[in-house]
């Protein structure tokens, strides 16, 4: 469905991505990770034929994004990253309005039929103006999957929605990932491992990691970092964690809280936990950090530079 | 056989081909159209066109119902599609600053362009946006010389009249066409409100300025010129082919300039 070879772009002297490959097949749901200025979102205009790659090539649902951009643009959804909206527009004129220029017959029963996918039936007959930042977005999205895409390509879906509409948002996407293919740009690790089946981690434009969700977790999962919290005194708490066979990294915070790590394979939190209480302290909280983005990144980068 | 019915798929393909392209214009017309209706601006616009013609229409009509009563000559109404023109030039940079440069900063730009349309069918489609509503406001002008036509004898001249619409039309088509380029080009409207304008000042007032001081080349001046072949021309009841093609590739050229900044822009 989707194929991308040596793909690169300059923005003038500045190189936004280097030479991607990768590629994306029906039914799958393909996730791109990485911090802002990775060059995501240029991959994704790409893809779009929203602009031409300096150099390589991207087969799209069979077409080549330059040569055949408009077969290319009838055949994709694209949910860009400042979601595109007439403000000064109806609900419904504005979808309706991105349905007849993609002639979809019958466009009054599917825009209502796609309004009502993404729960937004009731707001039809409202400005788009008026509408909160989460239902925009909703909007955004009624737009991409109007033409029923064989491709959905989706730049950062859940950014602005609350928690519930988070979910929402990434059961719909799930749903449509069974049939179609859908290529998601993000710079949430758990946004990734929760929809993705495939993950492509990108850096300074370059793809640093490409893995099933499953593989990479294990992968990024080589050590666990955990913060611990007593009430009162914590003089000798980080001897007393030290105690404990395989923790490491040992850090003890200005608020007084503490953080250590061990490598995963086992969790260790127990043990510290009967220990810590064994000691007499009144354990408050015992909780894994998990890791940041940026720590991921380095992992990722000193783990290739390894090989 | 098979080759004949090749031919009419392929002419089948053409005229569906032809359908497709007219109707991706058709539907960003409609939208623009629609969307002047939203906003004071047509209005406004409105207002200021028919304000001045009202009043200038009501003065010819009171100083010919003087001096006809001395016998003088009858009202004439092209005067007052003069008139709509020249204002034309100061608000028609109104009409078009948005169309594009707004898409632009909106972000809603890369909605149109990543929808299965053609760069020329955006442009294009925004300028006959425009123009439709430059065509309902000529339109309402006609009450003028319909109630002029009234209180003269035997009426007035319908082909001098048909001539001058022609060229207001074809004046009007110009100038959006040239605003539309314009505003492909900028992200922020007001830089292509002033840009537009600026231009259509230099080739309404200015450009045959330094024609009657050269040896030669004034012809090429006078030419270009947006004034003379309307008010000299077309509005007196003279219809010159020149004057057509002149208007028209004034209008192709500012469509050109849209869809080789909209390009431009996806390169960038």
């Amino acid at each position: 469905m989707i194929k991308v070879s040596g793909l690169t772009k300059d923005y003038g002297a500045r190189r936004a991505i280097h030479n991607l490959n990768f590629d994306a097949q029906q039914g799958e749901i393909v996730g791109f990770l990485g911090p802002n200025g990775a060059g995501k979102t240029t991959t994704l205009r790409i893809l779009t034929g929203y602009m031409p790659p300096t150099d390589g090539e991207a087969i799209v649902a069979g077409y080549d994004v330059v040569e055949e951009s408009l077969e290319v643009r009838k055949r994709v959804g694209y949910l860009p990253e400042t979601v595109p909206l007439y403000t000064d527009m109806v609900v419904f004129d504005y979808l309706k309005f991105m349905g007849e220029l993609r002639k979809i017959p019958n466009v009054d029963d599917r825009v209502d039929e796609v309004l009502d996918m993404v729960g937004l039936l009731d707001r039809a007959d409202g400005y788009i103006g008026n509408l909160s930042k989460g239902m925009r977005q909703r909007v955004g999205l009624a737009q991409a999957l109007l033409h029923r895409p064989e491709v959905l390509i989706l730049d950062e879906p859940t950014i602005g929605l609350d928690p519930g509409q988070v979910v929402e948002v990434r059961e719909l996407i799930r749903a449509i990932g069974k049939e179609r293919t859908v290529l998601l740009s993000t710079h949430l690790l758990n946004e990734a491992q929760n929809i993705c089946d495939r993950v492509l981690i990108i850096n300074q434009g370059r793809i640093v990691a490409e893995d099933t969700t499953e593989n990479l977790q294990a992968r990024l999962l080589g050590a666990e970092r955990v913060i611990l919290r007593v009430r009162g005194e914590t003089d000798d708490l980080a001897k007393t964690i030290l105690q404990v066979k395989g923790v490491q990294g040992v850090e003890t915070k200005p608020d007084g809280a503490v953080e250590f790590e061990f490598s995963s394979g086992k969790d260790l939190r127990p043990e510290v936990a009967r220990k810590v209480i064994g000691a007499g302290y009144d354990l408050l909280e015992l909780r894994s950090l998990g890791m940041s983005l940026e720590e991921i990144f380095l992992e990722l980068t000193g783990a290739d530079k390894k090989k | 056989m098979i080759e004949k019915s090749c031919d009419k798929f392929r002419i089948v393909a053409a005229s569906t081909h032809t359908r497709y392209l007219m109707r991706n214009i058709w539907t960003i017309a409609k939208r623009e159209y629609d969307n002047y209706f939203n906003s004071p601006l047509a209005y406004v616009v409105a207002f200021a066109v028919l304000l001045p013609m009202g009043i200038y229409f009501a003065l010819i009509m009171w100083i010919s119902s003087q001096s006809a009563a001395m016998g003088g000559p009858a009202p004439e109404s092209t005067p007052i599609n003069w008139l709509f023109v020249f204002v034309m030039i100061f608000l028609s940079p109104a009409l078009t600053m948005r169309l594009l440069s707004d898409e632009a900063r909106m972000g809603t730009l890369e909605l149109l362009l990543t929808a299965p349309i053609r760069d020329f069918e955006l442009v294009t489609g925004k300028w006959l946006g425009a123009f439709m509503f430059i065509l309902s406001l000529a339109s309402v002008t006609l009450v003028f010389p319909i109630i002029m036509n009234n209180y003269v004898t035997p009426g007035l001249d319908l082909r001098a009249l048909a001539s001058s619409y022609l060229g207001l039309i074809l004046v009007c088509s110009a100038l959006l066409g040239l605003g539309v380029g314009i505003s492909a080009i900028f992200t922020n409207q007001f830089a292509a409100f002033f840009t537009t304008l600026g231009l259509f000042f230099f080739l309404w007032f200015m450009v045959t300025l330094p024609a009657g001081y050269l040896q030669q080349g004034g012809d090429v001046l006078n030419y270009l010129s947006l004034s003379s072949h309307f008010s000299q021309s077309m509005n007196n009841g003279t219809i010159n082919l020149g004057d057509i093609v002149y208007y028209i590739s004034l209008t192709a050229l500012g469509l050109f300039i849209g869809s080789t900044a909209i390009e431009i822009r996806r390169w960038r």
